[in-house]
């Protein structure tokens, strides 16, 4: 979707702004954010495209406002509705809903280090084609969808060339809805500085997009 | 399920008006003398409590989980590779060819990290990453993101003004150097190989690592004799 969590090339949001020493956790609450994302990822009921595709169905003007973890405080609640794993009178009242069972956590302490050094890799090992080959000119499709899709707006209608097929990745535009993996090979584009912002940018600069099969067309 | 959800996001994210801002944390760290739990602590107590209490999470987990970020991970374990393909040319081949496998040799894998690609700096290419989309970004070798990595500034900036972004961290790149900015769109996680800096010779890997910054992995910093910080 054409939202504002698609930032690249935006002009106006002024200079960047360091801190020195800046702590992993700005509070406590940052931390129990994040890793109970993870907690309720281990659940395997939704992936890291449908937590992305949340997080920017937030309204702009609330996103923009929004702290990083806020952003993530949200969307968790979200998908958390949208898998049925809690309702809108348990998250209001903070109470579980009179009956209800108590669960097992997926995620106990004990496999936490196993958890976090197995990751959750999205390469896939299936037989899948590629439609491009690395040095072949090709140009992003000028696409714009109402729901999750991970080719940035500046590259839309480009054109580049193919730097690095990096092999058969899950694909995030199904995946965020719930409509399956469809693998499919992932490259790194790389596309001249000028091609995307014009004669401003500097000749010898470029930028590397990776980019899936369905992102791009012949040129 | 869809308007419930819907609903959610527009009314009870403006309930949270008021919290910190991003841009607002480097001025709200002076402020250490806030005495009453801000409105995101309450909240996010209150939902910890709610999803302990239907057993969807365990507290000791999300302990576990903060202490990796907060101890286990970070750029001392990027900075360890850094040195060591520097000092030791085959690891460094391994690592430009097969990162995954190079990292691993030190144990650095997991969670944001499953897919590693090492871009090496030369006297005639400087690559810089972003995630203009998020805030993708390696965590085993690099730990979490600072605030402005995740700020809209840097993820506006970086692809279409990268050497003006570059000159606010100081660093100045000539015209005849190519500048890649490397927008990681996709589960590839990318970590620069900075340019080992002269009068570092005699220098064993420790010593090395010690110099190698967190920016300069991310290709906004350059390494210099300083001790690295951050």
């Amino acid at each position: 979707m054409n939202g504002v969590h698609d930032m690249g090339g935006m002009q106006g949001f002024g200079p960047i702004q360091r801190e020195a020493n800046e702590p992993v956790f700005h509070a406590p609450w940052e931390g129990r954010v994040i890793t109970m994302v993870m907690g309720i990822a281990a659940w395997g009921k939704f992936g890291v495209d449908q937590r992305r595709y949340v997080r920017e169905q937030i309204p702009p003007a609330e996103f923009l406002r929004m702290s990083y973890y806020e952003i993530w405080y949200t969307g968790l609640i979200a998908n958390m509705l949208d898998a049925q794993m809690v309702t809108r009178a348990e998250i209001d009242s903070g109470m579980p809903a009179a009956g209800s069972a108590k669960l097992t956590p997926a995620l106990m302490a004990a496999r936490v280090p196993t958890f976090f050094a197995n990751g959750a890799p999205k390469k896939r090992n299936v037989p899948d084609a590629p439609n491009f080959r690395v040095g072949q000119r090709v140009r992003a499709k000028n696409i714009n969808p109402t729901t999750h899709t991970r080719l940035p707006r500046y590259a839309r209608g480009r054109t580049g060339v193919v730097a690095r097929d990096y092999g058969v990745y899950v694909f995030p535009d199904t995946s965020a809805s719930g409509q399956g993996e469809k693998p499919q090979h992932l490259y790194s584009v790389s596309f001249e500085a000028r091609e995307l912002w014009g004669a401003q940018a500097k000749p010898k600069d470029s930028v590397y997009i990776d980019m899936w099969d369905d992102y791009l067309e012949r040129v | 399920m869809d308007t419930t959800r819907r609903g959610f996001l527009t009314t009870a994210a403006g309930a949270a008006a008021g919290a910190a801002t991003g841009q607002a944390y480097a001025a709200q760290a002076d402020h250490d003398h806030q005495t009453l739990p801000s409105d995101m602590t309450l909240r996010v107590k209150s939902l910890e409590s709610l999803l302990v209490e239907k057993g969807l999470v365990d507290p000791a987990a999300l302990d576990a989980l903060v202490d990796t970020f907060e101890h286990k991970v970070g750029p001392r374990n990027g900075a360890r590779v850094v040195a060591k393909a520097w000092t030791d040319p085959a690891y460094k081949r391994r690592l430009l060819a097969d990162a995954d496998a190079a990292i691993a040799e030190f144990g650095y894998t997991g969670q944001q990290g499953e897919h590693m690609v090492v871009l090496e700096n030369t006297p005639t290419v400087h690559h810089m990453v972003v995630c203009t989309l998020c805030s993708c970004y390696p965590w085993p070798t690099l730990g979490l993101p600072p605030v402005w990595y995740k700020s809209a500034p840097y993820r506006s900036r970086a692809v279409i003004d990268p050497r003006g972004v570059l000159q606010e961290f100081g660093v100045t790149i000539p015209d005849d150097v190519e500048v890649r900015v490397w927008d990681s769109t996709a589960e590839i996680r990318y970590l620069v190989l900075p340019e080992r800096p002269a009068g570092t010779e005699g220098m064993n890997e420790e010593a090395l690592a010690a110099l190698v910054s967190r920016d300069a992995m991310i290709g906004v910093g350059k390494v210099t004799l300083a001790r690295a910080n951050p």
